[in-house]
């Protein structure tokens, strides 16, 4: 009987030991900065094709909807080649894993769907591969301008444009039209369109904002501003410059006067919202088209698009959301992972991807009549992707975001959410955003101004 | 089932009965949102009030929809779920059993120190520890496996707790002597005397750690990418965020369905462990 | 938890009295040893790294790792978010605690009371709320508390006003108590009822000779027997509330201003850690608050079983 108990104390002992062991390992792989545990990354172009003709293996973490269908297409066209495609979660899910998964050293895929405003956060820490090595400058001219910067950082080229986000005006034609509504060209009028249409029904508002970043770094980057700058280890940022004075100038008399709906997007409500009159426009990207009609079917035929006002009634737009996909430098193929995204974004992968709703980043597909004339039956038969490509061809240049931005996007309702709460001026959420950003940007190693 | 109460059977009251069922009802109020929008399409469940039916019934439609959605993926991810269900709930059960038994039955060095350990150790947020147990776990190559679900399973701290305070309520130390001097080793003790008086603290412990592993999010969350080793929680997440983003497409009634039929088998598990509270008496035994 | 210190065997079997007999001796360990090892590997293991990582500083960008011994700990208990965090959590826990407990006490004695219709209908439908998985949590109270389309609504329109708002940052605390409470009084109630369960039929026998009435033997019997399940009960409460984070971020994606980033310190560790990549600072606002935590809830347990006895 003593023997029995001594034996379960050996065991302890050595659960002890080996957890021990784990701590010292995890201390010892963990504390590490960069997981560069992959194959070296210099090619060259020929090494790409070469690549394709081998064959090989590769995991691919996306969350659009047309992920699959691209994957079984690309898989029937190179029978050499398994992509693995797995959906790990869906924006900040999905990035959470993957910097984990990057801190660790393994379980990175080998290509990753990655949004613009994310695109600098993963590449300037060197987790992602540059691909000028893979000559992949050369697909420039296939790109607009703003989705081709937009893939940048620094000097570096870090994917290929999936899809693009410019922004027009979706406006509610019968609410309008109930309400002798003209469509507002500058925001002087939409802010007019705004009062009036309150005052006519107080249970309706021109849009809702609760406070989100994206949409707000947008407006500024419609309104000229240039908040954030980089320049490798300095880091500039003014969220009081004139183009964020010029937003917060006119968005103010609709926060403060009560004039926007504070019901947070992308919820139930705010589905029912955009069907019932309740929301009566909406600035956003391009993309919008395809979510409406499959999550707002009590607003089929009453919706219309225009192009998004502006300051000075000059054509001017900004984009709001769009991805590109990236190699991670833990891949151990990163020659098949490269070819990968290039038939995802630049060859046949594009066809299945429009299919399914997404709005072009690639000027052939923005100029082919049979995209740009498609009459729209959920929009009461406009053509609607005139305005969207016209829009694309004015987005203002010169934006760059945050080397930090999903961070800084993560606090926006800490700092200027208390703004939009008491109904009081937005520019001192911004300085109160600002502040943090400051502090949070100096913790991580960069100088930061501002 | 109340056997056990005084020889005078009390008389059922119905002004307590009443008072219940006003708790009842508030009780009620959000689970009856959730069963009648599995009858509503994902239209109607945008167009229609939640407390009341949608234009059409589409309850028998939704469960066949979730059940083959995405060729079927729900029943893998319900097969992964009831495995580290059973594996871990139920290894959980039997680890907080024994050392709660062990802890309130015997009395060795170290006894106050793990408690103090172990409280200490719950105390500090899990949140916080996710990730040095993701480097952990990735160093030692169990990410993405099923391992990383079960073996943080296996640990139930409250299961501890509980099983310790039934332990020394429930067990006199007389039973155990008699079982000893009658030449029976420590573990046969356990398992002939012990188990059938803490059957109670057992089934209720059970049902905790059936319910939370069930409802395990967070962790494999962060340990999982495979989609084919998720748990139902974590694959209903995926579903409903479908809603958000470009090219959206939201399936908020296959969410409501499949968190309905989640639901359903702990409901099962509840009918059909509810009967061991009725045993598990020592009434009789000590003398 | 009360040790008794009898040495002696007992001569034959069925002793009187209800001394607890413990040995004294290592056998114990056979028991206890499984779980801990388990235990040392899940919970241990990962808490001493996150004290290794509270001493260091790590640049996410430029800079590497750091040395910083303690001023980490220097900063967070100069930090005003975890304060204002701790404090909201404190006032949480002092009002939902007792709400939430007497409610489950209540229920488990009116079950457990043989006095009810259905006792076993009621005992599963108010143990329900906690079976329902997390996912439709945002939808389901995202329509309850909906002050534009959902039942506040609805109640607002019926009362002719706009005074019910669950959502608006005064409310927002009582709508989240209301959450977890409803959650978890089945959890506490099932504790309780099954800690009744095991109260042996002579004490009711015994106490209805002496002619104790329904609340008498409540009083003297049902209550002393809950004691040791009381107490569990009451820190696993208090460590809950420490910890709070599922219900206010379940709640974050409706009130994306109201409910902050650090509106309560566990969600405060979690942003850190994954929305900033500040794993160092997050550990170590998880052991700051796990001492806290520890601290009170040992205090608890010392009360509570010192009067057991």
């Amino acid at each position: 009987m003593k023997s029995q108990w001594r034996r379960v104390r050996q065991l302890v002992v050595a659960g002890t030991a080996l957890t021990a062991l784990a701590v010292v390992a995890a201390c010892g792989g963990g504390s590490s900065n960069d997981s560069a545990s992959g194959g070296t990354t210099t090619g060259s172009a020929d090494a790409v094709d070469a690549a394709l003709k081998a064959g090989g293996e590769i995991t691919y973490w996306s969350w659009t909807p047309s992920a699959q269908a691209q994957v079984t297409a690309f898989m029937k066209q190179y029978p050499n080649v398994k992509v693995n495609y797995v959906n790990a979660g869906t924006g900040n899910d999905h990035y959470t894993k993957l910097q984990n998964a990057i801190k660790a050293g393994s379980g990175a895929p080998d290509v990753a769907q990655i949004e613009y405003q994310a695109l600098p956060q993963f590449a300037l820490p060197g987790s992602l591969v540059d691909l000028n090595q893979f000559g992949f400058s050369q697909y420039e001219s296939a790109y607009t301008a703003s989705t081709w910067g937009a893939v940048h950082a620094g000097s570096g080229l870090f994917g290929l444009p999936q899809d693009s986000g410019p922004m027009a005006l979706f406006y509610n034609k019968e609410v309008f039209d109930k309400y002798g509504i003209a469509v507002p060209k500058t925001w002087d009028e939409y802010v007019a369109a705004a009062k009036k249409l309150h005052a006519a029904n107080p249970k309706s508002y021109i849009t809702n904002d609760s406070g989100d970043a994206g949409f707000t770094t947008s407006m500024i980057w419609q309104a000229g501003g240039q908040p954030f700058k980089t320049d490798g280890k300095n880091v500039t940022i003014n969220l009081q410059d004139d183009g964020s004075k010029k937003w917060t100038g006119m968005w103010n008399q609709l926060v403060q006067g009560g004039l926007v709906s504070n019901i947070p997007g992308w919820t139930d409500e705010w589905f029912k919202a955009l069907g019932d009159g309740t929301i009566a426009t909406l600035p956003t990207g391009a993309w919008m088209p395809g979510v409406m009609e499959s999550s707002v079917k009590a607003g089929a035929g009453k919706w219309a698009v225009a192009p998004m006002p502006t300051y000075d009634g000059q054509p001017a737009t900004a984009e709001n959301g769009g991805s590109t996909e990236s190699v991670i430098k833990q891949s151990k193929n990163p020659a098949l992972a490269a070819a990968f995204v290039r038939w995802l974004n630049h060859d046949e992968g594009v066809k299945p991807f429009l299919a399914s709703g997404g709005f072009p980043a690639t000027t052939a597909d923005l100029k082919d009549p049979a995209f740009v004339d498609k009459a729209s039956a959920y929009f009461g038969g406009q053509k609607i992707n005139q305005v969207l490509t016209s829009a694309a061809g004015q987005v203002v240049k010169g934006w760059s975001y945050l080397p930090y931005e999903l961070y800084a996007n993560s606090i926006y309702g800490d700092t200027v959410g208390k703004a939009y709460q008491s109904k009081s001026d937005l520019n001192a959420g911004l300085t109160a955003w600002q502040e943090a950003l400051v502090k949070y940007g100096n913790e991580q190693g960069f100088q930061v101004n501002g | 089932m109340s056997a056990l109460t005084s020889p005078l059977r009390p008389k059922r009251s119905k002004l307590l009965t009443g008072v219940m069922v006003l708790y009842l009802l508030y009780t009620i109020v959000p689970l009856a949102w959730l069963l009648l929008s599995t009858t509503k399409t994902q239209d109607d469940l945008l167009s229609t009030p939640g407390l009341w039916f949608g234009k059409s019934f589409a309850f028998f439609s939704n469960i066949k929809d979730t059940l083959t959605y995405n060729d079927g993926i729900f029943l893998r991810w319900l097969g992964n779920t009831v495995l580290y269900v059973v594996v871990g709930a139920g290894g959980a059960t039997l680890l907080a059993t024994a050392a709660g038994y062990g802890l309130a039955k015997y009395k060795f060095a170290g006894r106050r120190a793990v408690f103090a350990v172990l409280l200490g150790a719950v105390a500090v947020p899990g949140t916080a520890l996710a990730v040095p147990t993701f480097l952990m776990f990735s160093n030692l190559g169990l990410t993405n496996t099923v391992w990383a679900i079960i073996i943080p399973s296996l640990v139930s701290p409250f299961g501890l707790y509980l099983m310790w305070v039934y332990a020394t309520d429930a067990v006199p130390g007389e039973l155990l002597e008699a079982a000893r001097i009658d030449g029976a080793g420590e573990v046969r003790v356990f398992f002939t005397v012990a188990l059938r008086l803490l059957a109670p603290g057992i089934v209720t412990t059970l049902l905790f750690a059936m319910v939370s592993t069930w409802n395990n999010y967070f962790l494999p969350l962060i340990m999982l990418s495979k989609p084919n080793l998720y748990p139902l929680t974590v694959g209903l997440t995926q579903w409903s965020n479908q809603a958000t983003g470009v090219g959206a497409r939201p399936i908020y009634n296959l969410v409501v369905t499949g968190s309905l039929l989640t639901i359903v088998p702990l409901v099962v598990a509840f009918l059909l462990l509810q009967r061991f509270w009725q045993s598990g008496l020592s009434a009789g035994s000590v003398k | 938890m009360a040790e008794s210190v009898a040495h002696q065997h007992v001569a034959r079997a069925g002793a009187t009295g209800r001394r607890r007999r413990v040995f004294k001796d290592g056998k114990g360990w056979l028991f206890v040893g499984p779980f801990l090892a388990v235990f040392a590997l899940t919970f241990l293991a990962p808490i001493g790294y996150a004290i290794y990582l509270s001493l260091y500083r790590n640049q996410a960008f430029f800079g590497g790792t750091v040395f910083v011994g303690l001023d980490n700990y220097t900063q967070a208990l100069q930090d005003p978010k975890f304060w204002e965090a701790f404090a909201r959590v404190a006032v949480f826990l002092v009002v939902q605690v007792p709400v939430m407990l007497v409610l489950a006490l209540l229920a488990a004695l009116a079950i457990d009371s043989a006095r009810l219709h259905a006792a076993g209908f009621f005992r599963i439908v108010i143990f329900l709320p906690y079976a329902v998985p997390g996912v439709v949590a945002v939808l389901m109270w995202g329509y309850i508390y909906g002050d534009n389309f959902g039942l506040a609504a609805n109640l607002n329109d019926l009362l002719g006003t706009t005074a019910i708002q669950p959502l608006s940052s005064s409310w927002m605390l009582p709508s989240i108590a209301n959450i977890v409470t409803w959650e978890f009084v089945g959890y506490n109630m099932l504790i309780f009822y099954s800690a009744l369960r095991t109260v042996p039929g002579e004490l009711y026998e015994a106490a209805a000779i002496d002619g104790a009435g329904t609340f008498r033997t409540i009083l003297a019997v049902k209550l002393p027997a809950l004691r040791g399940a009381i107490v569990i009960a009451t820190i696993f409460s208090i460590i809950g509330s420490f910890q709070l984070f599922n219900e206010p971020n379940i709640l974050r994606t409706l009130a994306p201003n109201v409910i902050t980033t650090y509106y309560t310190p566990n969600m405060y560790a979690y942003n850190l850690s994954f929305a900033g990549q500040q794993f160092n600072y997050s550990a170590t606002i998880a052991i700051v608050m796990g001492v806290i935590t520890a601290v009170i809830a040992y205090v608890v347990q010392l009360r509570g079983s010192r009067e057991a006895l």
